[in-house]
């Protein structure tokens, strides 16, 4: 019985005024009991989500007392080891945050963990889609934006993290000066408009303030705005379980469990935000000094989301070409902007590039297992293994130092690796994928193995299977076998030619890679074959679980359990021990 | 109305899942009210506490000094006025969002529901509708029948935005008639003939004695802190910062120039050819120069050449000699650009 309160009775009139105004309550009736499909990997995206907020939040903060400024000022705080020392404003309002506004450190700190963690969030949920399928028809879009999200991600990371002006960002952004300078024809100039003129000049600083905290998180905040709206219309993918189709989402209502759940959450990851934030001190800027051009710090690091593009500049090889008094720098513009360009080109292409090749037009809102698209996994492991191969280079210095190794030769191992690995674990994580679908088979057909080797009255040894669980009867037999395109023919029937043979038959081979080698899910009437068998198994076994139940058998051999009906080689084997 | 129903009871098409519901077990909340009773008197502690710590902040933000510095192993010395306002909000903030999903958890329903989907395309009958709709517009509009309305309204939505162009123009100043261009500014450093060389924290000149072999100086020229305080930047100082090294005259093996180096003490560019860094590892044995940021090596007793990494070209040397006062000097200014290329460079 429940009663209403006064303060629901307001609430109540102020959604009837909004109502009026709006027609809000439609909206209401429509979606407070939206279900929600529930699984861990689903919290990635609202990590991400989350630890957005809690940036926009500090953020916000920061800006009270930052002051984006390069023109010098003496240093007079409470930093001791500084004090006297010429430095921009920008550089001493961030140690005025960190030292003498009270709780200024602990938003400051959050502020940068919250942002990796945005990026780090960001980066795992992507790759949740995409291995799951989850960017398929109806969701393109949603995807091509998810990969903007992260692009902007990229960029307010390193546009934030250079704005204190202290010696690590000031070498960043002397590295993206020359990045930029490296581009053809207009890279001098774009440099010279971008810094006002010569690097460091005195305007980058408050040029890339407002790129940092209004231009890139308007347009985050635009983006996820679309991108939730997209999530809530197409409603959210659901991974394969009893009961749950193509056509249904099975899960909890918005209202109350998943708006307590994901409030919740909230809370949660903006709470251990704010414990790390406090207790784990992150880009000690008042370590490093005032930014200087013809000053650097040993061991210069990037935040670790940039790590790939230093990795990608420090192990290509020096090319340089110079055509008609002109100068092209490969050893730049390779790494730094052309691989980059290619990476999210094909990032965003890549749900276009598959339904192309599959031919697959039907919409998909139950996910798909990673083993079920094999190519696909290959392709994301590999591209997985290119990054991390990146990111080593990044580091290797660190690793140079830590392990005692020449850091000529990682980079030649780097060199060398970026052709060699991707493409190898590509090749085996397929294997790995088709073997999982054969065992897939073998599981409907013959139920699972249950690990008990039993011996029959004349002597056999069968190994007991047993049925599947309902739950993964469900999960694998979720897995749509799609045809590969069929190889077209060069002429018609009536031997007019096919102008479209050479790219009908290259999307035939590419279909044929794709699918070709998958292993098809039996027919009905096999998985009930399979059925049978495994309750003829079982009932092989009755009698033992019966004569177990009894507590007869005292000692196990080997995992080897004796039929009841054979009395005198149980004995016979026992005396063997 | 919504269109949910307990996961179960609906008959579901099911596509892809030809099973039967898995049962719904109860949980101890649902079955034992002790254990409803524990459950509501954790979330309700959850949520007092939350409050206490609020309180806590507050009374750590009043009482605890800023410059307090404690130690903690692992963490290092820190500041206790940071770890406490951690402490205390974090757990705060973090207990309202475990109580709300304990509260979830333990004492809302369990059951899942099922709602269907509906196809994402528009059904056949409004699409029609939209497509009339855009007809009779363009209809009403005449848009396919004035061809030059329409042409000239492409043309003029293509180039309103150009001035937008023009106006960023001026993010930097330079490079109008008789000023110069960007690739004539970073060609020229203010290193001159007769300049003299000085440390770069301190200004003062440098004698060939003070520098011993196998001794390394950052340096800068003379005339640096005058354009400093002319121009209010670092921009000269980007170009024109050196490293002067002392090595045995028979080890150089070769200079940019003849006779560039004063009795061994030579004098290059210490900005990265590659993309800019400043550079100061350097290994007297080998006469190798390292980049800190991306590993690329020059060697100095070889006319800055790159012997590893990805920097494309040598390190720029500048030519040294003495003044009549015995201090070292430039001789001229670096015979090409230093720092990374550019277009224009050649």
């Amino acid at each position: 019985m429940s009663t209403t309160s006064p303060v629901e009775t307001a609430g109540a009139g102020a959604a009837t005024y909004v109502d009026q105004r709006l027609g809000s309550n439609k909206f209401l009736a429509r979606n407070l009991g939206k279900v929600f499909p529930d699984h861990w990997s689903f919290m990635l995206g609202e990590i991400a989500l989350y630890s957005f907020l809690v940036v926009l939040l500090t953020g916000t903060y920061l800006t009270l007392f930052f002051k984006p400024s390069m023109v010098e000022v003496i240093y007079d705080g409470s930093y001791v080891p500084l004090k006297g020392v010429s430095m921009s404003e920008a550089y001493s309002s961030t140690l005025d945050i960190s030292f003498d506004v009270r709780g200024g450190l602990l938003i400051r700190q959050m502020h940068h963990w919250a942002a990796l963690i945005f990026v780090a969030s960001m980066s795992v949920h992507m790759f949740r889609v995409f291995f799951t399928g989850a960017f398929r028809k109806p969701r393109e879009f949603n995807w091509i934006i998810g990969v903007v999200l992260v692009t902007l991600g990229l960029g307010a990371g390193f546009s934030g993290y250079s704005l204190p002006d202290d010696l690590l960002s000031g070498t960043g952004l002397q590295i993206a000066r020359g990045i930029v300078q490296s581009i053809p024809v207009i890279g001098t100039w774009g440099a010279f408009l971008l810094f006002g003129g010569e690097f460091p000049g005195t305007d980058f600083i408050s040029r890339l303030y407002a790129i940092h905290i209004l231009l890139i998180p308007g347009l985050i905040l635009a983006m996820v705005t679309v991108h939730l709206i997209m999530v809530f219309t197409q409603k959210h993918t659901q991974f394969p379980g009893p009961g749950r189709t193509n056509d249904n989402v099975v899960g909890y209502p918005l209202m109350p469990v998943y708006m307590a759940k994901a409030g919740g959450f909230f809370f949660i990851v903006f709470g251990i935000i704010a414990l790390v934030g406090g207790l784990v001190s992150i880009n000690p800027i008042w370590v490093f000094g005032p930014y200087t051009p013809d000053q650097v710090s040993a061991a210069t690091q990037p935040d670790w989301y940039i790590g790939w593009l230093d990795g990608a500049l420090r192990t290509m090889p020096n090319l340089e070409s110079h055509i008609a008094g002109f100068t092209l720098s490969w050893n730049v513009l390779v790494p730094a902007v052309i691989i980059p360009g290619i990476i999210f080109t094909a990032l965003g292409a890549y749900p276009f590039i598959e339904a192309w090749v599959t031919g697959d037009k039907s919409e998909h809102h139950l996910l798909d297992r990673p083993r079920n698209a094999p190519t696909r996994t290959g392709l994301g492991v590999m591209a997985i293994t290119f990054y991390l191969l990146l990111f080593i280079g990044g580091g290797n210095d660190l690793i140079a130092s830590a392990f005692n190794m020449s850091f000529n030769s990682i980079i030649w191992f780097l060199r060398i690796s970026y052709f060699v690995l991707p493409p190898l674990m590509f090749v085996l994580t397929r294997r790995i994928c088709l073997g999982l679908q054969r065992r897939d088979r073998e599981k409907l057909l013959h139920g699972y193995e249950a690990g008990r080797i039993l011996r029959l009255p004349h002597g056999e040894f069968i190994e007991a299977h047993e049925p599947l669980s309902v739950k993964e009867l469900a999960v694998i037999t979720s897995k749509t076998d799609i045809a590969p395109i069929p190889t077209p023919q060069k002429t018609d029937i009536d031997g007019v030619k096919n102008k479209k043979y050479a790219i009908q038959s290259r999307r035939s081979k590419l279909s044929h890679f794709f699918y070709g080698e998958n292993v098809p899910l039996p027919s009905a009437a096999e998985i009930e074959a399979g059925q049978a068998h495994v309750a003829a198994d079982a009932a092989l076994e009755a009698p033992l679980h019966a004569y177990e139940d009894a507590d007869q058998i005292s000692t196990f051999h080997g995992g080897v359990l004796h039929h009841p009906g054979m009395a005198a080689t149980n004995a016979e084997q026992q005396n063997e021990h | 109305m919504t269109d949910i129903t307990p996961h179960g009871s609906q008959p579901a098409k099911l596509g892809h899942s030809p099973v039967a519901d898995v049962p719904h077990v109860l949980r101890a909340t649902d079955t034992n009210p002790k254990a409803a009773k524990r459950a509501e008197r954790q979330v309700a502690s959850m949520f007092l506490l939350s409050i206490i710590l609020v309180i806590a902040f507050i009374v750590c933000y009043v009482t605890i000094d800023k410059d307090t510095v404690v130690y903690i192993p692992v963490f290092g010395e820190v500041a206790l006025l940071t770890i406490m306002l951690g402490l205390t909000s974090g757990l705060s903030i973090l207990l309202i969002g475990a109580g709300a999903i304990q509260w979830a958890k333990k004492l809302m329903p369990d059951v899942e529901v099922v709602q269907m989907r509906h196809e994402m395309a528009s059904p056949a009958d409004a699409t029609a509708e939209a497509a009339a709709n855009y007809e009779r517009g363009k209809e009403e509009s005449g848009f396919a029948r004035y061809p030059i309305i329409r042409r000239t309204l492409i043309g003029a939505m293509a180039l309103f935005p150009i001035p937008a162009l023009f106006l960023l123009r001026d993010l930097w100043s330079g490079g109008l008639s008789g000023k110069a261009s960007p690739d004539e500014i970073l060609s020229h450093t203010l290193w001159r003939k007769g300049e003299r060389i000085v440390v770069d924290e301190t200004y003062q000149p440098i004698k060939p004695e003070d520098l011993p072999v196998g001794g390394l100086v950052s340096a800068v020229p003379a005339n640096l802190m005058e354009e400093q305080e002319l121009s209010g930047n670092l921009d000269a100082r980007g170009k024109a910062a050196i490293i002067l090294v002392r090595m045995d005259p028979t080890e150089i093996v070769a200079q940019q120039g003849d006779g560039w180096d004063y009795q061994g003490i030579v004098a290059y560019s210490k900005i990265c050819t590659h993309v800019g860094c400043p550079i100061a590892l350097y290994e007297q044995r080998t006469h190798h120069l390292l980049c800190p940021c991306h590993q690329s090596t020059f060697d100095l007793a070889n006319a800055g050449a790159v012997v590893f990494g990805p920097a494309a070209r040598n390190m720029p040397q500048l030519p040294i000699g003495v003044d009549n006062e015995g201090y070292l000097v430039a001789l001229d200014d670096f015979a090409q650009p230093v720092g990374p290329s550019f277009w224009e460079r050649g």
